[in-house]
């Protein structure tokens, strides 16, 4: 099996607060981030498909097919927008990169029909990311 | 969170430290092939990088698997200020009387890290230059993933 991993960027605002915490609690878990009018940042996301290439193109997936999806449910659902208002999966919940990458595994599963969505790693920074994987991938030997 | 899907959290950390690559147990010839420039007396030094990785449940509540204001201050307190502008070597009694490779540095972060209270710790990945970096996930199989 090869693993097949393609990279884009996107920037976006967001802002953390719960609304069953008080503006306190909100304050303390959430600090900085909890600024009621929201930061940004510049979004890296790495979409990483699993699969043996075809005999006959030598490719898991076309990347242009690839790029085609990431522009289509990523790019237009999040680039410049803002993640708590407009991005409609996200819609009462907290978009941290846990959540955010989640969301980004549940919009590609579905779209990549050749070879098979491996891993999504979005970073909101080059110090902070999450993975969202299947369950039991790794234990399997398949990275 | 969907019983099929694990979700990681990712956080880099940086601290800058010298070393010197020496067994005891070579004799100062043996060092110096085994361990080349790294066996330099006086030490040298790098930037490293340190990739944690946790596992665990998101909370609906905040959205997060840890926080990362105790997660960061959990690694301060274990890792970072006692490794941070110090000599692995003098000031680190794991090295003591074991080499600081890098490979033993991300042993000994793991095992510094793993008791970490809000999150399962999957991995420690440890970078010594943008060329070299290992990995160490103890025994949890799952957490032995690039």
């Amino acid at each position: 099996m090869v693993l097949l991993t393609r990279k884009i960027e996107f920037a976006a605002s967001h802002l953390y607060h719960n609304p069953n915490f008080s503006a306190e609690e909100n304050r303390r878990i959430f600090g900085k981030c909890n600024n009621p009018h929201g930061h940004g940042h510049n979004y890296t996301l790495e979409v990483t498909v699993e699969g043996e290439p075809d005999p006959v193109t030598g490719m898991v997936l076309d990347l242009k097919e690839l790029k085609d999806i990431l522009e289509r449910e990523i790019m237009q659902r999040m680039d410049h927008r803002h993640l708590n208002y407009e991005v409609a999966e996200l819609a009462g919940k907290i978009p941290t990169c846990e959540n955010i990458a989640r969301v980004v595994w549940h919009l590609l599963e579905p779209k990549i029909t050749q070879g098979r969505l491996h891993r999504v790693r979005l970073y909101e920074s080059p110090d902070l990311f999450a993975d969202c994987y299947r369950n039991g991938a790794a234990a399997a030997g398949k990275s | 969170m969907s019983a099929d899907l694990k979700i990681e959290l990712g956080r880099r950390y940086q601290f800058s430290a010298s070393h010197r690559l020496h067994s005891a147990h070579l004799t100062e010839e043996e060092n110096y092939r085994v361990f080349g420039k790294c066996n330099n007396p006086y030490g040298h030094g790098h930037n490293y990088v340190v990739e944690v990785s946790l596992s665990g449940e998101v909370d609906p509540a905040t959205g997060m698997i840890a926080n990362l204001a105790d997660l960061d201050s959990f690694v301060e307190r274990q890792v970072l200020e006692e490794f941070d502008h110090k000599s692995l070597n003098e000031d680190v009694p794991a090295f003591r009387d074991k080499v600081p490779t890098t490979e033993n540095l991300c042993i000994e972060i793991f095992e510094r890290l793993k008791s970490f209270p809000k999150a399962k710790l999957e991995r420690i990945r440890v970078q010594e230059t943008g060329n070299n970096s290992f990995e160490y996930a103890g025994d949890n199989l799952e957490g032995n993933r690039s």
